[in-house]
């Protein structure tokens, strides 16, 4: 048990389920909005589509948060397949936002999914900065929604997308379109790690008026087909996940979060609670789970479940005790 | 314990290569721990994945559901990659996480004429079809295959339906299975029958070319590449043409994985 001297009895139990609950909780906390959550394991946009394609496999009530498939203003078709492809420890994608638009998401995705229970963070996609306001200012009115996702990182897209977010003043810009049009929720930057410097296009969007940072997107990768001579995805490049870009998220998690005051959200590569205390051990507060739940649907909420076990194999009573006390020299 | 949820660890109970299968086209039966499925479907999927590709192989591989009994679980796979290749070499109780079952599948009409239309290892969802069938004296199978029959799980059919087989071993038995496919179309389609295709793409764009000729009910059942095999991933997606049931998904990219894998002929665009 987490607390051998604590046992017996229902009260005593609830008492350290109580406590069990508050090491667990984190709140994010920006600028102008924080994000509560029962704990930092989120799931990753593109990884567990609208939610409750998930609801056989765990309770969606137990998890941090869920973020959302990317949502544009119009639906969208996505690229040509084949648009993923298995590399060693991790996959590329092309799928370039396929997704059913803003209307049908308000109107028949969001009402199923239990968001008294979770946040649900919606990952929006747009074209240019006049649309991310707009789409800001359609899900500021969305009770159900408990924060954005900016994404100025997906690789897959001609317009928009790693394009503003690899020049630190594009990045500005739509970050604060959605902040000005969306001012009754926390607004999330999602950065890529395909630039020179990550610091910087952090820097600028925590100027910009950003509550919170999550990092990283994917790599930009390629995998080819000696045998047929073709790439293996029709988009020829694509975005890496899975555990080997792990390290390079880290290393991102760890510079973002020694460049900004704002919380940032770690993404790449998790697939345990070890990997978990990692990211918050170099600065994250929060975390989110995404390749590895294509290994098992159920990651995220096993996740969850392992954290206290692998808390307690490393001596961390609080979660705020680890965070970001990496040990230099 | 029997496992409850639907994601779950099994443990292998035996891996059997199958037949006489050259070393080239291994195929296997791999029979499981029986999983918790009580609401199963023949044509519905499960995605399988050994505990050996650790994090190397980061998905799972979908396989068609055989069989499923209080004893056991039963699928196939052929060798066709590195991933298939580490599954060859599963031992009785090495731990797989499964999830399923997965996807819709096949119409089930019992007091129709129903024809099966198997290539090649597209034989196996049927095993589960003719088992489970009410009335299997409306069923009638079609079977083209390359390799000798005895590579094929074809005696668990056989017992139960009538199957046809036509192997191709030169190239002018293919002209002459394509004519047979045609004619067994033609036939079902005029008596207003229901056939269910399940096989390699070729074969199932020329059964879906004659669905069309001859306007007959036709589903097709579709192997594409997934990673999630739940509606997440969207690398699976097959085009919808102007009879998809959804207004709002018509001529766009549906999920195999859960609008499929079995989907009516004249619903989808075939790449």
């Amino acid at each position: 048990m987490y607390h051998p001297d604590n046992v017996g009895g229902g009260a005593a139990w609830l008492a350290e389920h109580k406590v069990k609950h508050n090491e667990l909780a984190v709140t994010l906390t920006g600028p102008k909005h924080s994000l509560c959550l029962k704990n930092p394991v989120m799931t990753a946009s593109g990884t567990f589509g609208y939610g409750m394609e998930f609801a056989r496999f765990g309770n969606l009530a137990s998890l941090g948060g869920i973020i959302v498939k990317g949502i544009s203003l119009k639906p969208r078709h996505g690229n040509p397949c084949p648009r993923i492809a298995e590399t060693p420890c991790g996959m590329l994608n092309s799928i370039g936002l396929q997704n059913d638009g803003l209307e049908a998401f308000r109107d028949h995705k969001l009402p199923q999914l239990p968001w008294k229970d979770v946040p649900i963070v919606v990952n929006m996609y747009a074209t240019s900065a006049e649309e991310f306001g707009e789409l800001a200012a359609e899900l500021n009115a969305m009770e159900g929604v408990a924060a954005l996702e900016v994404n100025i990182s997906c690789p897959n897209v001609k317009e928009g997308g790693s394009i503003f977010g690899a020049d630190p003043a594009q990045a500005a810009r739509v970050t604060r379109a959605v902040r000005d049009n969306a001012p009754a929720k926390p607004v999330i930057v999602k950065l890529s790690p395909n630039v020179t410097s990550i610091a910087e296009i952090a820097h600028s969007v925590e100027d910009a008026g950003a509550d919170m940072i999550s990092c990283i997107n994917t790599l930009i990768g390629m995998s080819v087909d000696l045998r047929s001579r073709k790439p293996r995805l029709a988009n020829i490049i694509g975005g890496l996940s899975g555990p080997c870009i792990k390290p390079v998220a880290l290393r991102c998690v760890w510079q973002v979060a020694n460049a900004v005051n704002i919380p940032v959200i770690g993404i790449g590569g998790i697939c345990s609670a070890e990997d978990v205390l990692e990211f918050l051990l170099v600065g994250a507060s929060a975390v989110q789970i995404g390749t590895a739940t294509f290994m098992r649907p159920d990651a995220a909420f096993h996740i969850v479940e392992e954290l206290p076990k692998a808390m307690e194999k490393y001596g961390i009573r609080h979660l705020d005790d680890i965070r970001g006390m990496l040990a230099l020299g | 314990m029997v496992p409850t949820t639907d994601c779950c660890e099994l443990s292998v109970l035996d891996l059997v290569p199958f037949g006489l299968a050259d070393p080239v086209h291994r195929f296997f039966a791999l029979r499981l721990s029986p999983p918790n499925w009580p609401d199963w479907k023949p044509g519905q999927f499960l995605m399988l994945r050994p505990k050996s590709f650790g994090q190397e192989f980061p998905w799972g591989r979908p396989l068609g559901i055989c069989l499923i009994r209080p004893q056991h679980l039963i699928c196939f796979f052929q060798v066709a990659g590195r991933g298939t290749e580490l599954m060859a070499k599963l031992r009785p109780h090495d731990p797989v996480q499964v999830w399923g079952p997965l996807g819709n599948g096949f119409a089930v009409e019992p007091d129709t004429p129903t024809l099966l239309l198997a290539g090649g290892m597209g034989i196996v969802p049927f095993i589960g079809y003719v088992a489970q069938h009410p009335k299997a004296w409306n069923v009638s199978m079609l079977f083209g295959h390359r390799e000798p029959l005895e590579c094929y799980p074809v005696d668990s059919i056989n017992e139960h339906i009538p199957v046809d087989t036509l192997r191709e071993t030169v190239p002018g038995d293919l002209d002459n299975f394509i004519f047979t496919l045609q004619e067994r179309i033609k036939e079902y389609a005029s008596q207003n029958g229901l056939i269910l295709a399940c096989g390699p793409l070729p074969f199932l764009k020329t059964v879906q070319s004659f669905a069309r000729e001859y306007h007959a009910r036709v589903q097709l059942s579709l192997e594409n590449k997934m990673a999630c095999g739940v509606g997440a991933c969207l690398g699976c997606v097959v085009r919808t043409t102007d009879a998809w049931p959804d207004p709002a998904h018509r001529n766009a990219p549906v999920q195999c994985c859960t609008q499929g894998p079995v989907f009516w002929a004249n619903q989808i665009e075939l790449a």
